[in-house]
């Protein structure tokens, strides 16, 4: 697999560390009575057959957090943003 | 027909020609007692539990593709039973024994061989911790020996003792740990079920299941819809796509894990050994290939074939411990995709549908699992209630917190 860092270009996927799926989504509150958000954020995937955003960490690059959409069924790299723009984008590649 | 020596001397005589089918082909009925998805080795011995041991005689295995193509083909074929957790060890002790008895039980040569499966380590530390676990098995009625330095290199006098990083220290040996001929677990539960009146369907693709009421009353397949009483899921990598049928989220993702075969070889390595400053696991099959592993790739796949990084890095473990492998040839390669649940400990349990069973979350563990693991999804599917070995394989032990984590490194889905 070959990664498009939006600030090292194209690399190869041995310097990407990967975290998973990007969609989950923290939940703001401590408050005991959202407990079953904490499960659901911690526990629960989608993990999906085919289109996936996920968080990689470009830790043989640029060491930016970045969040990578791939086709989990094939392997193809559809692209890539930084974590920021992800999250600015609304959680959407 | 039985399978025996005479059997064997009987068809020699005819030149082999007048072999029997090892099992049917049957379409499948519209109605079942109970349908299992999976035609994997969970799947498979589920269903001969089911129809051996309760009597269930009106089941059917679901298979998408041909039987035993998932990960009972694709795994290293390693039994052992040296967990820690009272949770988990007596439920794979327990599969150890029925490995023991296994052949006569469903009369098929499965070549269990108990070759012993020995653990080294390379720290003061992680001796302390082998020692923990092997008393623990102990506690738990298995075998287990704590070798120091020189009886493991009486085992194995080709290791490199002296790396400079990772000297090895000692090991955990369970004599009784092994290997089996993978595909032959696959036939011999598919043979056995198939006479005791299982339906076992191939190329029939589960696409939907079809829930009432909350009860389970049949599932929509590539060759039709089928009706059923109760529902086991056995779906390995694919569980979290067939559970989404039913509108349930998994605490699971799915994985690449690929595994390697050298050329052939003489007679060299002995038994099943790991290499614990690396994730690398080999053992030298029958044939005299080196059977060997390492680590998922590391991120989410469904597609059956890894990348090159994680070839590298198994071969380099395995060179790091057996510097004269060096020169080995890799015959062939493969992957296989693993249910990689976030305590690293399997599920198999009843979920929130009536009638509806879940046996999936078994990382990259769980060919040595699958006696056991058919035996107690039967128990649970047959009395819809779980057995007291896999008591703690809940579902919903990740909501309680009672998670069964043997490395207390959670929550995370690259545990095993």
């Amino acid at each position: 697999m070959l990664i498009p860092c939006p600030h090292c270009g194209t690399r190869p996927v041995e310097e990407f560390t990967f975290l998973g799926d990007a969609s989950v989504k923290r939940p703001t509150s401590n408050d005991p009575a959202s407990m079953d958000q904490w499960f659901d954020y911690v526990y629960l995937r989608d993990n999906p057959k085919g289109r996936f955003d996920e968080y990689a960490h470009h830790a043989g690059g640029c060491r930016a957090w970045l969040v990578v959409s791939r086709n989990t069924a094939t392997h193809e790299v559809y692209g890539c943003v930084t974590a920021r723009d992800y999250a600015k984008a609304g959680g959407k590649s | 027909m039985k399978y025996s020596v005479f059997s064997l001397l009987k068809h020699t005589l005819s030149g082999h020609k007048n072999w029997e089918p090892a099992w049917r082909d049957p379409a499948p009925k519209k109605d079942y007692d109970v349908v299992i998805v999976g035609g994997g080795g969970h799947g498979l011995a589920t269903a001969y539990y089911l129809a051996k041991v309760h009597g269930v005689k009106n089941v059917a295995v679901l298979e998408k593709g041909w039987l035993g193509s998932g990960n009972i083909g694709r795994n290293t074929t390693i039994i052992r039973s040296n967990y820690m957790l009272a949770g988990n060890n007596p439920f794979y002790e327990f599969s150890m024994k029925l490995w023991e008895g296994l052949e006569q039980d469903f009369n098929f040569n499965a070549m269990v061989s108990q070759r012993g499966v020995l653990n080294l380590c390379h720290t003061d530390a992680q001796r302390d911790a082998f020692a923990r676990r092997g008393n623990a098995m102990r506690i738990d009625g298995v075998d287990a020996e704590l070798l120091d330095r020189a009886a493991v290199r009486e085992m194995y006098p080709f290791f490199d003792y002296d790396n400079a990083r990772f000297p090895i220290k000692g090991g955990l040996l369970q004599r009784r740990g092994g290997t089996v001929r993978h595909d032959a677990v696959a036939w011999g539960y598919a043979r056995g079920a198939d006479s005791h009146g299982v339906d076992i369907i191939q190329n029939c693709e589960v696409t939907g299941i079809r829930i009432e009421n909350g009860k389970v009353k049949g599932v929509d397949t590539s060759r039709g819809p089928i009706a059923c009483g109760k529902l086991g899921l056995a779906a390995a990598g694919n569980s979290s796509e067939v559970a989404a049928m039913a509108g349930m989220r998994l605490p699971i993702e799915s994985h690449v894990l690929q595994a390697f075969v050298s050329e052939g070889l003489k007679p060299y390595i002995e038994g099943v050994v790991t290499f614990g400053a690396g994730h690398f696991y080999v053992s030298q099959s029958d044939k005299g290939g080196l059977v060997f592993g390492g680590d998922i790739d590391g991120y989410n796949s469904y597609a059956r074939r890894g990348n090159l990084p994680m070839v590298e890095h198994v071969v380099e473990a395995g060179v790091a411990m057996i510097p004269s492998i060096a020169r080995v040839r890799v015959l062939r390669s493969w992957g296989g995709i693993m249910d990689m649940s976030m305590d690293g400990s399997p599920i198999i349990d009843k979920t929130h549908i009536d009638g509806l069973y879940l046996n999936a979350g078994w990382c990259y563990g769980g060919f040595k699992a699958t006696p056991a693991s058919g035996w107690c999804f039967a128990h649970t599917i047959a009395k819809d209630e779980p057995h007291k070995l896999n008591a703690a394989y809940r579902l919903d032990r990740f909501r309680t917190g009672h998670m069964l984590d043997e490395k207390g490194q959670g929550a995370t889905p690259n545990l095993h």
